[in-house]
């Protein structure tokens, strides 16, 4: 009973944690950018659909498309206001570039947390959940909308996943994390590819965050944590690898799910960190990284 | 006099040879003090639901009593400062509150621990301080044990201890009697206020009859209470006693979206905000809530003009504490009046003598010598408290009887299990 309890909470968790990180790695393989704004983007999509339906009436599946547009349009201001300005900027020397968007994205994150506590105070808030109700699964009284987070999540890493490998934009996307300049001199402009990262990883942090909101709920206070667990479970699997991203946030979500559950929820996060320091140590680039 | 004694010398050591004029300025606070406005400090959470009350409250006050004439002809002028939730940018706005801007008196913060990093400043300075939503019973404890020099520090709202006294009270008519109810678990969160509240809860529950089965205390940055509500669940409790404030919404809704078939009652801070229903997307029907106020409850004649003022400027109801904001304005200014000084000492022997009708009920504070000193005096004739449910987007009385407008209604998946109803 309680291991079929661990099985189904840990599944729904975990995939949530592999859709927020899978954008997270994404951005990095591609342009090589650590996004540290990542949590704040997050809490943005979901603050703006819970805003959308609490303040302005909007319908769940309206509010939901609201909160992932907004992160979509954060994204790319992300990219156009602070690291495309970084990385055209004759001002910082080249090789500190990489340090320079790192802060610059750290403190844009900060901005966007800051400005939605202003706006929207910093009390948790929730997202109205597109299904509502419980379902029993193996006598597990499960919230139908767990169910349905783990279902878009996976649809949503399916869908880019055959984006990537089946499309002729989504192979340039694949070459350019390989060889950026082998991608441009074969015709294709590596900005516009740029462009459509930031793009696409907006829509995955946006539609991670909504779900987040309508799970668990989000206050501005959980931007920082949102980037640090985004990015310890990248950091596991290997920078830049996504299957390495997916298997470490399964590993990361059951891990800490075991915790809540056969020791004390005070105590969730702890092993996860514990494991993330022990792979520091022996296998420093992570379960599947390259290098 | 001794900020001006601080200011006096600072001045001299920074400018070196100051001018005379410039010296006996400072040195005559006499002459200064029968100038400008009384000023009132409040430091408190701008950005929080419940903290950002309290300047709004505040200068409701501060604008009623300037508008008949102020005290003794002297404006009270509000000087606030967002804290951001945090002790270490409390103390600095309490240092700055004091020693630049020459406040008289502080009104700070709804967090017990921000209070309690206050409350050594407000001795330091000989600055008369109140808070107007914090609970841990430590702070007038502190008071207790060291009085001369923690006097100046008063406790304007319910110590969590009192707050255990007034839910055990509420839970004995309505669940016990009333539901028949006979086992409780205790979920809080782990925060400096609700040590002695858990305290108060374990002593006061089996005395009126509900049994403890457990007592679950999580970590505030709690995001996943599904674990909690399984393991409470499994151990077939007629209802969760509850202790949150710096949690809520997401307890609340995972309660609803897992129907966790127990009701919940007890101390809920943020159910006390009348945006609760819309950042829980409606899932706190239902919930049990203790308040000392609600929507159209005449706790006393001044309850209800003071909601309608509030509204009619600032578009949304008070949080808790901005009821106790407002009265302590007016505790402060009547205190003043009657000591006819602004010197601290002279003001702590004013507040002592307190007994004001407020928002909240009557407000007078304990004596020397009570383990805690410069706390509310409770119970009836004083301040008894109200027990209020969130019922289809509207906050509704429930107790004490006199006062209630409605019956309690739990959403269906609760299932009251010693069927009373």
């Amino acid at each position: 009973m309680l291991i079929w309890q661990i099985l189904i909470d840990g599944f729904a968790i975990s995939s949530l944690y592999a859709l927020g990180a899978t954008g997270f790695t994404l951005i990095f393989g591609v342009t090589g950018v650590l996004n540290l704004s990542h949590g704040a983007i997050m809490v943005a999509a979901a603050v703006a659909a819970w805003a959308a339906s609490g303040n302005f009436g909007a319908g769940a599946y309206l509010a939901a498309a609201f909160g992932v547009v907004v992160a979509l349009l954060l994204a790319l201001a992300t990219y156009y206001l602070v690291v495309r300005r970084l990385q055209l900027s004759r001002a910082v020397r080249e090789e500190e570039k990489e340090i320079f968007i790192l802060t610059a994205t750290l403190l844009w994150g900060i901005m966007i947390q800051e400005a939605i506590a202003w706006l929207f105070t910093n009390n948790a808030k929730t997202v109205l959940p597109i299904v509502d109700g419980v379902v029993t699964i193996l006598g597990v009284r499960t919230p139908a909308n767990e169910i349905f987070t783990a279902l878009v999540c996976w649809a949503t890493i399916g869908g880019l996943w055959l984006f990537v490998n089946r499309t002729l934009a989504g192979k340039a996307v694949l070459a350019a994390s390989m060889n950026p300049r082998g991608v441009t001199l074969l015709g294709i402009e590596l900005s516009t590819v740029y462009v459509g990262v930031w793009a696409i990883y907006g829509a995955l942090a946006g539609v991670a965050g909504v779900l987040l909101g309508m799970f668990l709920g989000v206050s501005s206070y959980s931007a920082g944590p949102l980037t640090a667990s985004a990015f310890s479970i990248v950091v596991l699997g290997g920078l830049g690898s996504v299957s390495g991203s997916l298997i470490a946030a399964y590993v990361v979500g059951y891990l800490e799910t075991l915790t809540a559950y056969l020791v004390s929820p005070a105590y969730r996060a702890i092993p996860a960190l514990l494991l993330l320091v022990a792979v520091m140590y022996v296998r420093p680039r992570g379960l599947m990284g390259r290098r | 006099m001794a900020r001006y004694e601080i200011a006096a010398s600072r001045a001299a050591g920074l400018l070196g040879a100051a001018s005379a004029a410039l010296m006996l300025a400072l040195a005559s606070p006499a002459w200064s003090e029968d100038q400008g406005p009384i000023r009132i400090g409040v430091i408190a959470e701008a950005q929080a639901v419940a903290g950002s009350s309290i300047p709004q409250a505040a200068q409701i006050a501060a604008d009623e009593i300037n508008a008949k004439g102020g005290v003794d002809g002297r404006k009270i002028e509000i000087v606030s400062y967002d804290n951001h939730s945090s002790s270490a940018e409390s103390v600095r706005a309490f240092q700055r509150a004091v020693n630049e801007d020459h406040v008289n008196a502080v009104i700070g913060s709804y967090i017990s621990e921000v209070v309690l990093a206050l409350e050594p400043w407000a001795g330091r300075l000989k600055t008369v301080f109140i808070t107007p939503g914090a609970a841990s019973d430590v702070i007038t404890q502190n008071i207790a044990k060291d009085y001369e020099h923690n006097k100046y520090t008063f406790h304007g709202y319910l110590t969590s201890g009192a707050l255990s006294g007034l839910v055990c009270d509420a839970a004995k008519d309505m669940l016990v009697d009333g539901l028949k109810m006979k086992t409780a678990v205790i979920m809080s969160e782990d925060a400096a206020w609700t040590t002695p509240l858990d305290a108060g809860y374990e002593a006061c529950l089996p005395k009126i009859g509900l049994k403890v089965l457990d007592h679950i205390r999580f970590s505030p940055d709690t995001t996943d209470f599904t674990p909690i509500f399984n393991k409470i669940e499994g151990q077939k409790p007629d209802v969760i006693i509850t202790g949150v404030s710096h949690v809520g919404v997401q307890p609340t809704v995972q309660w609803k979206s897992q129907q966790v078939p127990i009701p919940m009652f007890g101390i809920a801070s943020q159910a006390t905000n009348s945006t609760f229903w819309k950042d829980t997307n409606g899932a706190t029907d239902g919930v049990v809530y203790q308040g000392v106020s609600g929507p159209g409850v005449a706790v006393t004649e001044k309850t209800l003009p003071f909601v309608d003022a509030f509204v009619k400027k600032f578009g949304n109801d008070p949080s808790y504490c901005g009821y106790t904001a407002y009265d302590d304005v007016y505790i402060i200014a009547e205190a003043i009046k009657r000591a006819g000084s602004l010197d601290s000492d002279k003001l702590v022997d004013a507040m002592e003598k307190t007994d004001y009708v407020g928002t909240i009920g009557r407000i007078e504070f304990l004596p020397q010598g009570d383990p805690h000193v410069h706390g509310l005096k409770t119970g009836q004739g004083f301040i008894a408290g109200l027990m209020l449910q969130w019922q289809n987007g509207k906050q509704i009385n429930m107790w004490p009887a006199a006062l209630a407008n409605g019956k309690l209604e739990f959403p269906s998946f609760v299932k009251i299990a010693s069927g009373g109803n």
